[in-house]
């Protein structure tokens, strides 16, 4: 059986960042596993611009950020596998992989990070009414269509969720000459990133119609139609149905992370994300399985991913060379209350070993002038002014060690303000 | 010319198809869609009902007791899926248990074997998850079937023994000349000498072409709720509930590819062809299936659907000679899908009498179905993956599918054309992402194998 420091499962910038953290901290005997043929998961398709700002300080295409971190995994010499499927993890970090040319082997790694990134909500799970017909697909589905094989689902396109992958799409859409009459959405906010909103659909004229959503879908073989009507407390408005003919209908209706391999090896998940229960270290319930991009909770920016992914590829190595499973600290979870709909990490080790820790959250409605605290027994220990938050945008605060290290029991996670 | 044209390929088309291969006759199978299994054999419970709620003596009684014997069997000679997982009859009023006898005396009169009447501590023991009950009838004998599996099985297996398929051809008219049939489709017309109407919803217009004395068949909408394999374990056997007069009620079963069912709604419709799902429906699935388990994880739902099932005026299927050799196969609601290879043996068996033919000495009733590259063990899978590279490549993550089944499913014989025909021939596309993820790659492969473009590739 071979055997591996580290095995990282999944090669997209997630398990990229990792490999290359754990690579930079001493750890020599790394692979990655990807199942696609070349590295770099999803960004491959994402060829619109807006990545990078953060992490190279410069505006890159999906492809393009991913070929930076590619790139340095080639330099380090780490090594990757593609066209490799794992198809299980077992709790003592045997990882069983398949390929072509290999079949179906186990091999042993002292360390693993889960880097497998999410997968898209389908129609079916949305629930809604009507014929199920061709022209129907989730918005990445449809983005790997145009971009990587070159076909246009459509020519009259409706989109039904405003998360970002839809708001791409519609102008994506609307540059491969089909017409996207709208974006619907649920909730009376949008679910994606305000330049988007601007970028995609303002300067295309693609109107946004919040608290919207489609309740029949006409056409027995090709799509011909669907209705939509207004929504109120989430149900639709008996009266305000409106026909949209159409012959595509794009979803962006939410992420999930993929955890199949989680939930088989036994990780604990937080049925708030869907994706892992972690420490500060990134560490799940299994020693030694760190969880991060994602699959760990769903990001809006890929820099994001990376910071959080080196976390987990340094916490390997880490964990790889001392085989120290958690600090000597109390254990102290974070409790998400009022306004906040989870954290990353869960919990954290009172003399966690770096001087912040990054807690990493959404909120669950529009606040406006608000403020992020942290209460412990009763006694605020952190306070942030904030301008405005929204749920689609991910909230990364950095609690200095010493502000945590006076934490004797559970600290709480809220906002103050009111919600819009 | 042929000695036998049937019209439609569900599932008892292709049953009755596989039958007469069984004897010198040649056999041509219609189909106005564009593979079999396209109609009411799509969208069913895939129950393999054990037989104890026809009226003794109805055609239907005989058909599913001795059909669901015959299922069992040939899911191992046709290789598809099938579990022998018993049912259940929930009664939930002690007023109402003289039902539940009743049901009991009936299945014993049609000599349905394995049936018990159970306590509540008994069902309590066996299936914890449901509600408390008054009483239930057990029935051992009681299955799961994968109905695009078997129809595919004996379709394929049809073929592979003589029978020919021509898919997307609609009959438009049928008339008498002489000893045959004249067969107008819209693909040209041909003549026949015996005609099968296994035209499901559309029976009654295939049977109202040809014979004096008109049927009607009503399309019963019943829609359904498919949950994630994460709720495959809810119950293990099928839980009915003590039946009414529009069917069987809702049902909860575990499916043979390990997922919840739940469902049919029952609602007379006029389109043949409506097979949308409605707020409404869905709704009453939920709240009636609540009745028997409450706590049922809906939010896993993976896809819902609806079918339609092809009811007749008689409250018994109409299997007979309405013609001379014209033999209707029509309102073949439940138990039809059960009792399909005894309709099939039935209706062979007819029309072999009437002709005279001879049985066909070459034919070879065994079937190899497409591999499931998940259910070997690791060295079946290594052997496999040497002997053909493809099957090292998942496609489907969700259900686990290779590209060496997905290209199998794609060249057999009556071969999938598009998503739909891969997914029911292989089950990528049937999991918790439905078919998000292996789409593009399917696709590319449907395009690969017949030459056109990846943007002909159709999903049904």
């Amino acid at each position: 059986m071979r055997e591996f420091d580290l095995a990282v499962i999944g090669g997209g910038p997630a398990g990229m960042a990792a490999a290359v953290a754990a690579k930079k901290k001493g750890l020599d005997n790394i692979i990655i596993f990807e199942r696609d043929a070349q590295l770099g998961g999803i960004l491959n398709q994402c060829i619109h611009n807006g990545f990078g700002l953060h992490t190279f300080k410069e505006e890159l295409t999906g492809p393009e950020y991913a070929e930076r971190y590619a790139d340095m995994v080639r330099e380090l010499g780490i090594p990757y596998e593609t066209g490799t499927m794992v198809l299980n993890i077992s709790d003592d970090r045997t990882v069983t992989i398949m390929s072509r040319e290999r079949g179906v082997e186990g091999i042993s790694a002292k360390s693993v990070v889960l880097a497998m990134g999410c997968r898209e909500r389908p129609r079916g799970a949305l629930g809604i009414a009507g014929y199920r017909p061709q022209g129907i697909y989730t918005a990445g589905t449809a983005q790997r269509l145009i971009n990587i094989d070159g076909v246009l689902p459509g020519k009259e396109c409706v989109i039904l969720g405003s998360g970002d992958i839809g708001l791409i799409m519609a102008r994506r859409m609307t540059l491969e000459g089909a017409h996207v009459a709208a974006v619907f959405e649920l909730m009376p906010y949008s679910n994606g990133l305000n330049r988007n909103i601007v970028q995609c659909l303002d300067d295309f004229g693609i109107p946004l119609l919040l608290s919207h959503t489609i309740i029949d879908i006409k056409g027995k073989e090709n799509l011909e139609g669907v209705v939509v009507a207004e929504v109120k407390d989430g149900k639709p408005i008996a009266g305000t149905e409106e026909y949209y003919p159409c012959d595509t209908l794009l979803l962006s209706c939410g992420l999930i992370p993929e955890n199949e391999l989680s939930r088989a090896c036994g990780v604990d998940i937080n049925p708030l994300t869907n994706g892992a229960v972690v420490d500060d270290r990134l560490q799940t319930s299994i020693p030694g399985v760190f969880a991060c991009g994602n699959v760990l909770h769903v990001h809006d920016l890929v820099d994001y991913v990376s910071a959080e992914a080196a976390k987990a590829g340094e916490s390997a190595a880490e964990f790889v060379r001392s085989g120290q499973t958690s600090g000597d600290g109390t254990t102290i979870n974070l409790i998400p209350k009022n306004g906040v709909r989870y954290t990353v990490p869960n919990k954290f080790s009172a003399d966690f070993p770096d001087n912040e820790l990054h807690i990493r959250f959404r909120v669950t409605g529009i606040y406006k002038n608000s403020a992020i605290v942290l209460k412990c027994g009763g006694n605020e220990i952190f306070r942030k002014k904030t301008m405005i938050m929204i749920p689609s945008e991910m909230q990364d605060i950095a609690v200095k060690k010493d502000v945590l290290a006076q934490a004797r029991e559970d600290v709480e996670i809220m906002i103050e303000g009111e919600a819009q | 010319m042929v000695d036998v044209t049937i019209i439609g390929a569900g599932v008892i088309g292709c049953a009755v198809a596989r039958e007469l291969t069984k004897y010198r006759l040649s056999v041509c199978v219609v189909e106005k869609e564009t593979d079999v299994c396209e109609g009411t054999s799509k969208a069913n419970s895939g129950i393999v009902h054990a037989g104890f709620d026809c009226k003794p003596g109805t055609l239907k009684s005989k058909m599913n007791v001795k059909g669901c014997a015959m299922v069992r069997e040939l899911s191992k000679t046709l290789d598809f899926a099938y579990r022998n997982n018993e049912a259940l009859v929930l009664c939930f009023d002690p007023a109402q248990l003289d039902g539940l006898r009743e049901l009991y005396d009936r299945g014993t009169a049609n000599g349905v074997e394995g049936l018990e009447l159970l306590t509540p501590d008994q069902v309590r023991n066996i299936e914890p998850a449901l509600n408390d009950v008054a009483g239930a009838l057990l029935a051992k004998t009681s299955g799961i079937v994968c109905p695009f599996e078997m129809t595919i099985a004996f379709a394929e297996n049809a073929y592979d023994n003589g029978a020919d398929f021509r898919f997307d051809t609609t009959v438009t008219g049928i008339s008498k000349s002489g000893s045959f049939y004249r067969i107008e489709t819209d693909k040209g017309s041909f003549e026949s000498r015996f005609v099968v109407n296994a035209a499901g919803v559309y029976a009654d217009v295939i049977h109202n072409m040809v014979c004096e004395d008109k049927i009607k068949i009503t399309p019963r909408r019943g829609e359904y709720c498919l949950l994630d394999t994460e709720a495959g374990n809810t119950v293990k056997r099928t839980i009915f509930q003590l039946p009414t007069k529009m069917g069987k009620g809702v049902l909860v079963t575990p499916t043979v590819h390990g997922n919840l069912l739940v469902g049919p709604s029952a609602e007379n419709i006029d389109d043949k062809e409506d097979t949308a799902t409605t707020a409404s429906g869905l709704a009453s699935v939920r709240d009636r299936a609540g009745l028997s388990v409450s706590g049922i994880p809906f939010g896993k739902t993976i896809t819902t659907f609806s079918g339609l099932r092809a009811v007749g005026d008689t409250d018994d299927f109409i299997i007979t000679m309405s013609a001379e050799n014209f033999i209707d196969a029509a309102g073949i609601e439940s138990p039809g899908l059960t009792s399909a290879p005894a309709i099939g043996e039935y209706i062979a068996g007819m029309i072999a009498e009437k002709a005279g033919a001879e049985r066909n000495d070459a034919f070879n009733g065994t079937r190899k179905g497409v591999v499931h590259f998940v259910a070997l063990s690791r060295e079946e899978q290594n052997e496999l993956i040497k002997r053909d590279p493809a099957y090292g490549s998942i496609v489907c993550r969700c259900a686990t599918v290779t590209e060496g089944e997905i290209r199998d499913a794609i060249s057999r014989s009556l071969g999938a054309r598009t998503l739909d025909g891969v997914k029911r021939r292989t089950g990528a596309g049937m999991g918790r992402c439905q078919a998000g993820f292996c789409s593009p790659k399917t696709m590319a492969l449907i395009a690969e194998k017949y030459g056109i473009p990846l943007e002909s590739v159709r999903k049904n």
